[in-house]
């Protein structure tokens, strides 16, 4: 047989292989382009202390932190409420948006469960369109310059938090 | 006959109606119906992040909506077309473009097709000149003319 008969098959079986492999992957959430960028300048009001905010400036405070997106209306984030609780407990310093929320109902999510986040900002959207995110749960790890290292869609679990952010975050040796 | 084309009309008006537009009644039009008509012509062309198969024009989601707002914002505040679709693609990439746009990355997917199509066009040239060369057309020879003549008649015993 002719080699060229072979082209046909040869290119299906590349175009199979291509597909097979587009088959595992998870185009649901659409990643965030600034991972390995500096956080994107923001300022949104602060949840629980009047007339103060967050900002572009708390990211840039010489810590290695997480920035968490949440609402007290999303189920994944009850789901990954208690492993943000362990790493406050551990000491990892996490800040949120808080997302298309109603104060009040917020901030008895966080009585209800307990309070991991050390600032909380209040955001209708545009922060989070800012930053890349496309829903709710999102887990950002910034640095100490407020430069986006990792985005972490949906809610966290342990292989993420084990595998990837202790590992980050213990990088920086604090 | 008659019944049959008003079915006809009556099946397809739905052709001539606009689709009714997923933007709530309440949502801010800018002013200007030029600017407006600006926002929406680029609203069209960029992808609702959830539902990826939609325009932000025609999505409900919540994030196509402050899309939406940005979008009129920006265009309200003079920013060119290419400065908004930058701006959007500097938070999500080139994906939440409807029409990628055309890079190296995807000059590739722009001219896949067309490589294709001039392959299997060079493919089927190529095999079908080498059988037109296999076939003969000279005429039979007078030897071959009258052996043909005895085959036909039957007057070869097999």
């Amino acid at each position: 047989m002719k080699p060229l008969y072979f082209i046909p098959i040869a290119l299906f079986v590349l175009l199979a292989i291509a597909l097979a492999i587009g088959l595992t992957l998870s185009p649901s959430r659409i990643p965030s382009a600034l991972v390995g960028k500096p956080a994107p300048e923001f300022e949104v009001p602060d949840l629980y202390i009047e007339g103060a905010t967050l900002s572009t400036a708390d990211l840039k405070d010489g810590r290695m932190k997480l920035l968490n997106i949440f609402g007290s209306w999303c189920e994944p984030c009850k789901l990954e409420h208690p492993i943000l609780m362990i790493l406050k407990n551990e000491g990892v310093p996490i800040y949120a948006l808080d997302y298309k929320d109603e104060a009040d109902d917020a901030k008895e999510f966080l009585e209800t469960r307990g309070n991991p986040f050390e600032r909380i900002g209040v955001d209708e959207g545009r922060v989070a369109i800012a930053f890349g995110m496309t829903g709710v749960p999102e887990t950002f790890i910034i640095d100490g310059e407020g430069n986006i290292l990792y985005q972490h869609i949906g809610p966290l679990n342990t292989d993420v938090v084990r595998h990837i952010i202790l590992p980050l975050l213990k990088g920086e040796g604090r | 006959m008659r019944s049959l084309v008003f079915i006809l009309l009556a099946f397809f008006s739905f052709l001539a109606v606009e689709p009714a537009r997923a933007i709530a009644v309440d949502e801010d039009i800018l002013e200007n119906p030029e600017d407006e008509a600006r926002a929406t012509e680029l609203m069209k062309e960029i992808r609702c992040l959830i539902c990826q198969n939609q325009s932000i024009f025609d999505s409900e989601a919540g994030i196509a909506r402050d899309l939406r707002k940005i979008v009129r914002e920006r265009v309200a505040a003079g920013d060119s077309e290419q400065d908004i679709k930058a701006l959007l693609v500097s938070s999500y990439g080139d994906w939440v473009l409807l029409k990628p746009p055309f890079n190296i990355r995807t000059y590739l997917l722009w001219l896949a097709p067309l490589f294709f199509l001039v392959l299997g066009a060079f493919l089927a040239l190529t095999r079908l000149r080498k059988k037109q060369g296999v076939i003969k057309n000279e005429p039979l020879s007078v030897a071959e003319k009258a052996r043909l003549k005895k085959l036909l008649s039957g007057e070869d015993k097999r």
